[in-house]
């Protein structure tokens, strides 16, 4: 439960705009039952949450007497981190691809203006269950599914298909990737309706008017438009995969390196090194974050030009 | 041209293949729950794993951090969605970029920058009570737009000076005229800490609190038939809850 849930996702779709007019508030005159009534939420928000992202960016640049140093941050150079950063990087990159293609034939073929009315409701609330269906008992889930004991390892052993013999292992990149698009494809399912709802109807009578078949309008005209917010919803997607942690915990009991169990790895004292490069590694995971949110926030911009 | 409504078999046969790839693993975790070794199948591991020592002190202490944090989490935000809508509109803004920074710091950065940062007192920071502020942490972005939900859907400004004129002071008010009109969101915003909150895996994980996900992974690799009868009950319990959440929202978007 600890990945962002799609309905705050969408809020994050809204609060994009503020973000960028923040620079031009000023912190506004606040009297003393504001300060009583917002106050506590601004205390608890500065001092457990903007201060420790601080602290990380601090702490990773702090040597021993205080002074700054790289010394840290060059330890990210280390053979496991930079394979750690390319795995994450990888897991998240097709989980988000495949998963942003996947939910949107889904969300398509289900939810666009030729599926049947009775399909819509239970496939949203599904969505909104399994995109939240991340951590320990999804792991479990396909472990009883796919690991060497599993259900469906044993029903294809018994037709004649051996998985382990034709190169599938759950315990791999490729494994991870499957079992991340079981939260992947349902998030982009609910974070892609909207686009596919506002893809209207008069631009494809319009494009057939003027002899233009179901290809053509869709290389010309439904593609392209869907086409930023396609991308938008694959960078969340990134963001989301990119900061999982229960799930490859549990499932490769940290066997795959990935940056977020290096982080823990460290923190839990498994392995002998420094705080401060936990904090290196966190830093680094924030600075993915911002550059993820970065492009979603130039995608969305791109995709509002249709919106109506 | 245009067509009926209608699947048709190319997409009759993309749903199907979804539906197998989003069922096979629910399905493949009930048969595990059950498989006792062999061709025997029951529901004993249901009724032992529940009855472990392990097992209720892990629950009890998950459901102990769940209280406290759904406490916390009410009562810092609670007050400042209120005034937001009462008074403070120009505050919107902030407290909009709340779920962009969640985003930005996962709960894997959150808990090595709080650790890092607070290392004392001994008395709060060496218990697991302290994970509590990390959960409030991680709940506050959900509790603040569900709570927003429900009271941008009143006529706060109304209320509360038909309230006023009526001598009502400001513990009055929100006692009697809010509180009653936003139970909805309320319940709604304690059923999504207390799902969080019980499904929280990276911070008592890393800070070694064997809390109830960390002793279902715990059990994994040891005891299948257990560890997945647990994790059924666990979404059980999720669902039920989402469940309740989607009536409670549905009925409050039909009053409005």
């Amino acid at each position: 439960m600890t990945e962002l849930d799609p309905a705050e996702q969408r809020a994050f779709a809204q609060a994009v705009g503020p973000v960028a007019t923040l620079r031009r508030l000023s912190l506004p005159h606040l009297d003393g039952l504001t300060w009583l009534f917002v106050g506590p939420l601004f205390l608890v928000l500065l001092a457990f949450m903007v201060l420790p992202a601080f602290s990380v960016l601090v702490g990773a640049v702090r040597g021993e007497g205080g002074h700054f140093t790289t010394k840290y941050l060059a330890m990210l150079g280390q053979a496991q981190y930079v394979t750690a950063l390319k795995n994450t990087v990888l897991v998240s990159f097709w989980s988000a691809v495949l998963g942003a293609v996947l939910g949107a034939l889904l969300a398509w073929v289900a939810l666009g203006p030729h599926s049947p009315p009775w399909i819509r409701r239970p496939l949203m609330s599904f969505s909104g269950v399994a995109s939240n269906f991340a951590g320990i008992p999804l792991a479990l889930a396909f472990l009883m599914t796919l690991s060497g004991t599993g259900v469906i390892t044993k029903l294809l052993l018994a037709v004649g298909i051996n998985l382990q013999a034709l190169g599938f292992s759950l315990f791999s990149l490729s494994g991870l990737v499957l079992v991340y698009l079981y939260f992947q494809i349902p998030l982009m399912v609910i974070l892609f309706t909207p686009a596919i709802n506002g893809l209207r109807q008069e631009w494809q009578e319009a494009a057939e008017n003027l002899g233009a078949g179901p290809w053509l309008y869709w290389r010309r005209v439904g593609l392209p438009i869907l086409m930023p917010s396609l991308l938008a919803c694959a960078t969340m997607l990134f963001g989301n995969a990119f900061a999982t942690y229960a799930t490859p915990y549990a499932l490769t009991s940290g066997n795959i390196p990935l940056l977020p169990l290096q982080i823990s790895a460290v923190m839990s004292g498994n392995v002998l090194s420094d705080p401060q490069l936990g904090q290196a590694l966190a830093l680094l995971i924030i600075v993915i974050m911002l550059i993820t949110t970065g492009l979603y926030v130039w995608f969305d911009k791109q995709s509002s030009r249709w919106r109506v | 041209m245009t067509r009926r409504p209608g699947l048709g078999i190319g997409g009759g046969l993309v749903i199907l293949l979804f539906a197998l790839y989003f069922f096979a693993p629910l399905v493949s975790l009930v048969v595990a729950s059950m498989w006792q070794g062999g061709n025997r199948y029951d529901l004993s591991a249901y009724g032992g794993v529940v009855q472990e020592e392990n097992f209720i002190a892990s629950f009890k202490l998950s459901l102990m951090l769940a209280v406290e944090t759904i406490a916390l989490t009410l009562l810092v935000v609670f007050p400042a969605v209120f005034w937001v809508n009462l008074r403070a509109q120009h505050l919107r803004s902030f407290f909009n970029v709340l779920s962009v920074i969640a985003f930005i710091v996962p709960p894997i950065v959150l808990v090595s920058g709080i650790s890092g940062l607070y290392r004392g007192p001994e008395w709060f920071v060496g218990t697991p009570h302290f994970l509590v502020v990390g959960y409030t942490v991680l709940a506050i972005p959900y509790t603040y737009r569900t709570l927003d939900n429900g009271m941008r859907a009143l006529n706060l400004q109304t209320l509360s000076e038909a309230a006023q004129s009526c001598g009502a002071g400001w513990g009055t008010l929100i006692r009697r005229i809010i509180l009653p009109n936003v139970r909805g969101a309320v319940l709604g915003a304690i059923l999504l800490i207390l799902t969080l909150a019980l499904g929280e895996f990276t911070f008592a994980n890393v800070l070694l609190y064997q809390t109830l996900p960390v002793y279902m992974s715990y059990i994994a690799s040891t005891r299948a038939n257990e560890s997945s009868a647990l994790a059924i009950m666990a979404l059980l319990f999720t669902w039920l809850a989402m469940y309740i959440l989607l009536n409670v929202e549905s009925r409050a978007a039909r009053k409005t």
